[in-house]
């Protein structure tokens, strides 16, 4: 044990070396490789990025550098931390070297805390349970607690000696994260592993993440490997980029020459997937706002819809005052943070929620005065598609089933007229008719939200409801169904709310863009100028934090827009 | 990469059959367990189908051509496991009793089944006044002791007293009033939570009826976890049985055949050393139950993937597609929770 406290050459090799690591996990399909050979390494003070898509195998890899696979998971190679090799270690030693030779920052903050005790008392328990092993002597409550407070000061939370007695629930999902990443501080390990610390937080909050995980590395030379998929993360912080593809390394360069110069077809391809603020604007050479001239579908006059609070505290206003107006054939984009009110808006309208106040006309109908009976006739008009394709379809019925499930309850066709309805669809969603009669867990991500389109398009709706509809899928595959969401929208001309959090997204598509905050519309407007010259503070600051897929631009972006950020 | 090259088609309606595709997915000693349970529900059923064959002597007989029985004798060739006090033979009655029970819990499986499924179906997909009202009823119907509740039952069907299907009406609507609102309660709860899966919600958008909606998409996403509280309250249907019984408020002896009021009978034997009109009868419920709560049980552990076994994997074997097998493998799975 003593060996490694003070281990030569600490600081001079690499902090991490993995070496030709394979993991097999045994399911019912049969024994399946998630990492067939990786090979990396990571020096003191350095940021390592592993990307990849969904399947790449990069959070196994994550796992296995903590030891934290399930028990189906066999791995190979060899995994060095220090000289410690955590496949081969025992359990106890294991425990040992995670907390102070490496920690782990988890994706949601609010799980990964435990809400019934303190933030300080969570960090203190790394602290604690290291103390007394490796000859050190036992932590007192008083020390550890001393020692929280320091950490959470690290990390920026404000006034840390009473945050310290705070519980999970009495802080915000970014300031959550920090305390994640402050109990990953608390023991000083030499490297980080953040698996995806970013995806579940707003843009503004990760920009204020990414600043965090900047700083430990400028000021305390913690290595970090950070997993994501979202390559402006990855230009944002990353020195080197390991590209990893079906369990494999595809491609290893420094963050710079990656992006400028990628040398796989495979990373060319999922750079040019990603979408980029400003390039592919839908509204590109738009001065007024078109479609003006067609019916108005929708219109919210001084919308606000509340949800019950519970008893002695006020009702929740989620939308607060809106108005906006959705003519025929246009695209109107929604961008909003979580909580912003978009997706309430987007309920609404296709009646899943009821409105409390001011008014919202929909196909002529009042939603104020919502009754199913009445509205149902014009359900036929509206199509929607959902966030979560894996979840939107009834794992039961045949995608065949599902797809021609509106046009069974609003027509009555006989089972031929359907299905060649259907087959009609499928393949201007550019998929074989013969996926009608697959299920839905035999379709890809992309796929299943291609079906989704195609169900929302059966009766050929004049107005289209995409509630973040590619939020879920990979970028390669988002950018495959967002071309053919534009395309189809362009051949079929219904009139579309385009609902997102990310505003690369909307600009492709959207020709008029309103900006949400708190249930505000903060700013509306063609989306090359909400983009490209934003009015409100918010919109500024929302623009600012959204990391461009570019290393130098990014580096001249955060410089730039230091100041706004921190207002 | 997509899916379709590891999980494929549908597999045959044969495997996917609930306790055949359990037991495909079973190994070590979940699959023992299972197997066990299998066997001795079996060995029930089969006696209980085959009774009239194997039995020797009619679950009634008193007498045969060689005269009358006689009573309480130890187990001998002729009656291999003894004579009661009454004179019955108890290897038949054990046999016959198979029958009675048997039956019993497909009645009063059938009645609660179909009410308590369509009850929780309404109550969880509706809600409001309607579900709360029948969440007291079902709460208040948890409060009584089942067996309380039998044995009014029993003395409002039947007196007390009763022939064969009187007795077995009886028995099941008691055991029924208690199993509706356990069908009941897991219905709705799955009901529930299906009412806010992004399927049900799309079925809403497109203008699907509140029936449709509950037949076509939250019905068949609802029952997977039928076939594991049948097995559980088949079980406790036997239970029941023998407890009414035991208490005096079972089947006349003449009627049917029933585990316990032989055992009720044999409470006097017992302090006089026969052993054999109570240990027979005994041990039969014992297994039945058994085999019962063992498939059970297996069913629950089989179906969440996070209790299952596995075999291990083999280090260095593999398909050649794995990564997106274990991704679609994991997906599935991670689904099912």
């Amino acid at each position: 044990m003593t060996i490694n406290i003070d281990k030569p050459g600490q600081g001079a090799g690499p902090v991490l070396d993995i070496d030709r690591l394979k993991v097999t996990f045994a399911t019912d399909a049969g024994d399946v490789y998630a990492v067939k050979d990786v090979s990396l390494q990571v020096n003191p003070g350095e940021v390592v990025a592993i990307v990849g898509e969904s399947g790449s195998g990069k959070t196994v890899t994550a796992k296995t550098i903590l030891g934290l696979l399930p028990e189906t998971a066999i791995s190979q190679g060899a995994v060095l931390i220090n000289g410690n090799n955590v496949i081969s270690v025992s359990e106890a030693k294991l425990r040992e070297i995670r907390g102070r030779d490496v920690a782990m920052v988890f994706q949601e903050p609010s799980t990964a805390l435990n809400p019934v005790f303190t933030v300080g008392w969570q960090i203190a328990e790394g602290i604690r349970a290291h103390a007394g092993t490796g000859g050190r002597s036992k932590v007192s409550a008083k020390e550890a607690k001393a020692r929280a407070i320091e950490a959470l000061r690290k990390v920026g939370i404000p006034d840390p000696e009473t945050r310290v007695n705070y519980y999970p629930h009495q802080f915000s999902g970014g300031q959550k994260q920090r305390v994640v990443i402050a109990a990953a501080l608390a023991l000083n390990p030499g490297l980080i592993v953040a698996d995806e610390p970013t995806t579940a937080l707003d843009v503004t909050v990760q920009a204020e993440i990414l600043e965090l995980l900047r700083d430990l590395r400028d000021n305390y030379g913690t290595s970090i490997v950070l997993i994501t998929h979202n390559m402006g993360v990855v230009a944002d912080l990353a020195d080197r980029v390991v590209v990893m593809y079906q369990g494999d390394v595809v491609e290893e360069a420094s963050s710079r020459v990656l992006f400028a110069q990628p040398k796989e077809d495979y990373t060319k391809k999922l750079l040019a997937a990603v979408p980029h603020l400003g390039r592919n604007s839908a509204s590109e050479g738009m001065v007024e706002r078109a479609h003006q001239g067609g019916k108005v579908l929708v219109e919210a006059k001084n919308l606000t819809i509340e949800y019950p609070g519970r008893l002695g505290s006020p009702a929740f206003k989620a939308v607060d005052g809106v108005s906006f107006t959705v003519s025929e054939g246009e695209v109107f984009g929604l961008v909003g943070e979580s909580g912003s009110g978009k997706t309430t808006i987007g309920r609404a309208i296709a009646g899943l929620n009821r409105t409390t106040g001011g008014s919202l006309n929909v196909l002529g109908y009042e939603m104020l005065n919502f009754k199913e009976r009445t509205f149902k006739p014009l359900r036929k008009e509206i199509g929607f598609v959902f966030q979560d394709p894996a979840a939107s379809f009834n794992p039961q019925l045949t995608i065949g089933d599902c797809v021609a499930e509106p046009l069974i309850i609003h027509s009555n066709p006989t089972a031929a007229e359907a299905r060649k309805r259907v087959g009609e669809l499928l393949e201007s969603v550019q998929l074989p008719a013969s996926y009608a009669d697959r299920f839905p867990h035999e379709l890809s991500g992309g796929q299943r939200q291609r079906a989704s389109l195609a169900r929302a398009l059966i009766l050929n709706p004049k107005l289209l409801i995409a509630d973040e509809p590619t939020s879920a899928l990979d970028v390669s595959v988002q950018a495959v169904v967002l071309e053919l969401f534009k395309e189809i929208q362009q051949e079929f001309g219904f009139a579309a709310l385009f609902i997102s959090h990310d505003l690369a997204v909307v600009d492709m598509l959207s020709h008029w863009v309103g900006v949400l905050y708190k249930g505000k519309m903060v700013e509306q407007g063609l989306g090359n100028q909400v983009m490209g010259n934003p009015q409100h503070d918010y919109t500024k600051k929302l623009i600012a934090s959204l990391p461009v897929p570019d290393p130098d631009e990014q580096a001249r972006r955060r410089e730039a827009f230091k100041a706004v950020l921190h207002s | 990469m997509n899916a379709t090259k590891v999980s494929g088609r549908k597999q045959p309606l044969f495997y996917r059959l609930p306790v055949i595709s359990h037991f495909r997915s079973s190994v070590g000693l979940q699959r023992g367990m299972l197997v066990t349970g299998l066997v001795l529900s079996v060995v029930f059923l089969l006696v209980a189908v085959f009774a009239p064959w194997i039995a020797p002597y009619g679950f009634a007989q008193l007498s045969d051509a060689a005269g009358p029985f006689p009573t309480q004798q130890p187990p001998s060739p002729a009656h291999i496991w003894g004579t009661t006090v009454g004179g019955y033979d108890v290897y038949s009655r054990v046999l016959w009793g198979a029958q009675t029970a048997a039956v019993v819990i497909i009645v009063a499986v059938a009645m609660s089944i179909f009410l308590g499924v369509a009850l929780g179906l309404v109550s969880g997909y509706f809600g409001g006044w309607l579900d709360r009202l029948l969440v007291v009823i079902a709460d208040a119907i948890y409060a009584f002791p089942s067996l309380l509740l039998a044995i009014v039952m029993s003395i409002v069907i039947s007196h007390g007293q009763s022939s064969f299907w009187g007795g077995i009406v009886a028995c099941s609507i008691s055991i029924s009033v208690v199993f509706v609102p356990q069908y009941f309660r897991v219905i709705r709860a799955e009901t529930i939570r299906l009412k806010a899966e992004p399927y049900v919600e799309s079925a809403k958008v497109v203008g699907a009826s509140s029936i449709r909606i509950m037949g076509r998409h939250i019905f068949k996403n609802a029952t997977r976890t039928l076939p594991l509280i049948f097995t559980l309250n088949a079980s406790e249907a036997i239970l029941t049985l023998a407890g009414l019984g035991f208490l005096g408020f079972g089947i006349e002896p003449t009627s049917a055949a029933e585990w316990g009021y032989d055992l009720n009978k044999a409470i006097a034997d017992a302090s006089s050393g026969i052993w054999w009109t109570g240990v027979y009868p005994g041990t039969a419920i014992v297994l039945t139950v058994l085999g019962l709560t063992l498939v059970g049980e297996s069913i629950n552990d089989l179906n969440d993937p996070r209790l299952r076994g596995r075999k291990k994997a083999v280090a260095g074997k593999g398909g050649p597609d794995s990564t997106a097998g274990a991704q679609t493998a994991l997906e599935a799975e991670s689904r099912v929770l």
